[in-house]
C-alpha cells in the first residue's frame, strides 16, 4: 500500500471514517505518522473544548471564590481543593465510574460514559478549578492604586469589573494561564489510558502510539513521531497566546528593543 | 499488606526524586546561562522538548529507551566477542552476561532496579521543569547584586556561587512548590513504569474477584481503592501546602523583596 492510500484510509481512523482494521504486520513509518496524526484529531478536540469552555467558568468560580458569602465561596473553594488536590487520572477513574452509575439509572444519559463527552467534561472542570486559581491569584493582586482610581471616576458594579478589575486580571493572569493550557492540552492524552475506552479502537495520538510500540516492539519509532506532533502543538498555543498576551499588554510602556547579544560582547 | 508498603513506594520515589530533578534543573539552568555555546544550546534544547512534550509519553518511552541504552552499553564492553547482531527483526538481544539485572540476581534487584529506571525517568522530565524555574528566577535575582559583586572584585564563578545561587531561592520558590504539587500529582503514573505502587494495587486489589480464584470473592472494588487513593493524595496536598508556606517565610528572611521588607519592618517594631 503506497503512502497517500494509507494517507486515505486512516487519516480519519480516529473518528471511524475509512479502513477498519488496523496495520497488523509490516507496519511502514507512514501508517504510524498517519494515525498518530489522526488520533491528535481528538487531542487538539478535547484540548480545545476543555479550555474554552474552562475559559469562561473558571472566571466565574474565580470570582465565587473572593465572594464574601460563605455559602458561595467554600463550594468555590471545595471545588478548587479536590480537583487540584488530586490527580487527574484518578479524577478520570472515578469519572468514569460515577457516569456508568448515572447511566443505569437515567438511559438518556447514556452518552457520559462515552469518551467525546465524559472525558471532555472532566477536562472541563479540571481545568476550570486550575485556571480559577490562577484568575484568584491575579484579581489579589490587582494594584490597589486602580481600584481606587475606578472609585475617584466613579465606576460601580459590573461596569467598574468589565472595563478596570478584568482587563487587569487577564493580563496579569496570562503568562500562568498559558502554562494551563499546554498543560491541560498534554492531558489529554490520559483519557485512553484507562477509564474510557476506545470504542473500535477509536483513539487518541497516545493510543495509537502505544499500540504500535507493543505491535513492534519498538518504541523508538512511535513515541518520538508523537512528542514531534505535541512538540508542534504546543508552540502554535505558545504562538497563539503570546499574540494575544501582547494584545493584553499594549496599553504598557514596551520594553524597548536589546541589542542583540553577540554584538554587546564583541563592542562593549 | 503489599498496597500498604506501595503508599511508601510513592512517598520514597518523592524523596529521592526531588532532590535530584532539582539537580537536573540547577544544572540546566546554569547550562543556559553558560558563554560556552553548545552547553547553552543544549540545556535549552533540552528544557524545550521535555517542556513541549505530555510527561506521559516520556514515562511510557524512556523506561524502555534506559533500559535498552543501559544494556547496550553493557554490552558493548563486556562482551566484545558477540558475533550476533543486537537487533533481530523486533527483538533485542544482548549476551546475558550484560542483561540489567542478571537473570540469577533474586527478585528484589529486579524491583529496586524498575524502581531505578522510574526515579531516573521522573528525575529527566521535571528536571527540564525545574530548570525552566532556575532559570527564571535566575533572571529576577536584582542586577545592582551582580554590579555590586563585580565592583568588589568577584570572578564571574564567585559571582554566580556566593551571589547569584544564595539569592535566587526566594525568586524559584514559587515556581518549584508548584511544580512539586505537579509531581505528586504525576506519581499514579507511576504503575506505567512497571513499578508496583498504589494504583497497581488498588486496580489489582479491587478488581472483581470469584470464589473460583481466591478465597474472598468479592464484586469491584476499585472504586473504595480509589476512594483512598484520593483522601490520600488531597491529605499530602494540604501537608505540603502548608509546610511549603513555612520554607517560603523562612526563606524570604532578609532578602529585598516585598515579603522580606515586610518582615523586616514587622522585626524592627516588635
Amino acid at each position: 500500500m503506497s503512502c497517500s492510500e494509507t494517507l486515505a484510509s486512516y487519516a480519519f481512523r480516529s473518528l471511524g471514517y475509512g479502513e477498519r482494521r488496523l496495520p497488523t504486520t509490516e507496519i511502514t513509518l507512514c501508517d504510524q505518522v498517519t494515525l498518530i496524526g489522526s488520533g491528535m484529531i481528538w487531542n487538539i478536540y478535547f484540548g480545545i473544548l476543555a479550555i474554552l469552555l474552562g475559559f469562561f467558568t473558571s472566571q466565574a468560580l474565580a470570582l465565587a471564590k473572593t465572594s464574601s458569602n460563605p455559602l458561595i465561596r467554600k463550594p468555590a473553594e471545595w471545588f478548587i481543593f479536590v480537583f487540584r488536590g488530586s490527580p487527574l487520572f484518578i479524577q478520570f477513574f472515578f469519572a468514569y465510574f460515577l457516569f456508568l452509575t448515572i447511566k443505569q439509572s437515567v438511559p438518556m444519559l447514556s452518552n457520559l460514559t462515552n469518551a467525546w463527552l465524559g472525558a471532555a467534561i472532566v477536562l472541563w472542570f479540571n481545568t476550570t478549578a486550575y485556571s480559577a486559581e490562577i484568575f484568584y491569584g491575579a484579581l489579589m493582586a490587582i494594584p490597589k492604586g486602580d481600584l481606587e482610581a475606578a472609585d475617584a471616576y466613579g465606576f460601580t458594579g459590573f461596569k467598574r469589573f468589565r472595563r478596570i478589575v478584568w482587563p487587569t486580571m487577564m493580563r496579569l493572569a496570562w503568562p500562568a494561564y498559558t502554562n494551563e493550557a499546554i498543560f491541560i492540552f498534554h492531558s489529554t492524552t490520559l483519557v485512553f489510558l484507562s477509564g474510557f475506552p476506545a470504542l473500535q479502537q477509536k483513539g487518541d495520538a497516545l493510543y495509537y502510539a502505544s499500540y504500535f510500540a507493543d505491535k513492534t516492539f519498538n518504541p523508538f519509532i512511535p513515541y518520538p513521531i508523537l512528542a514531534g506532533y505535541f512538540v508542534v502543538a504546543t508552540l502554535c498555543i505558545i504562538t497563539v497566546y503570546g499574540l494575544i498576551g501582547k494584545r493584553l499588554n499594549r496599553h504598557l510602556p514596551q520594553p524597548r528593543q536589546k541589542r542583540p547579544r553577540m554584538l554587546a560582547q564583541i563592542f562593549r | 499488606m503489599a498496597f500498604y508498603t506501595s503508599f511508601g513506594t510513592v512517598l520514597l520515589l518523592l524523596a529521592v526524586t526531588a532532590p535530584l530533578a532539582l539537580a537536573f534543573g540547577f544544572a540546566a539552568a546554569a547550562g543556559s546561562r553558560s558563554h560556552f555555546f553548545p552547553l547553552k544550546w543544549l540545556s535549552n534544547i533540552y528544557m524545550a522538548i521535555v517542556r513541549g512534550v505530555p510527561d506521559i509519553v516520556f514515562f511510557l518511552f524512556f523506561v524502555i529507551a534506559l533500559d535498552q541504552a543501559f544494556e547496550w552499553t553493557r554490552h558493548q564492553v563486556l562482551c566484545p566477542d558477540w558475533d550476533q547482531p543486537i537487533r533481530q527483526g523486533n527483538d533485542f538481544i544482548v549476551c546475558p552476561a550484560a542483561k540489567l539485572p542478571l537473570n540469577s540476581a533474586p527478585e528484589i534487584y529486579h524491583q529496586i532496579y524498575g524502581f531505578g529506571l522510574a526515579v531516573l525517568t521522573f528525575a529527566i522530565v521535571f528536571g527540564a521543569f525545574a530548570g525552566n524555574v532556575l532559570a527564571g528566577a535566575f533572571k529576577a535575582v536584582p542586577h545592582g547584586q551582580i554590579e555590586t559583586a563585580e565592583a568588589y572584585g568577584m570572578t564571574k564563578r564567585q559571582t554566580f556561587w556566593r551571589i547569584m545561587v544564595p539569592q535566587m531561592w526566594t525568586y524559584a520558590i514559587p515556581g518549584l512548590s508548584n511544580l512539586w504539587m505537579v509531581l505528586i500529582k504525576a506519581t499514579p503514573l507511576l504503575f506505567l513504569l512497571g513499578v508496583e505502587d498504589v494504583v497497581y494495587w488498588a486496580r489489582e486489589l479491587g478488581n472483581t474477584k470469584t470464589a473460583r480464584f481466591t478465597d474472598y470473592p468479592h464484586g469491584d472494588w476499585r472504586v473504595y481503592y480509589f476512594f483512598g487513593l484520593l483522601v490520600f493524595y488531597l491529605l499530602f496536598t494540604k501537608v505540603s501546602e502548608i509546610v511549603l508556606a513555612r520554607i517560603t517565610r523562612k526563606l524570604s528572611r532578609g532578602q529585598a523583596t516585598a515579603a522580606g521588607e515586610a518582615m523586616r519592618k514587622a522585626g524592627a517594631t516588635a
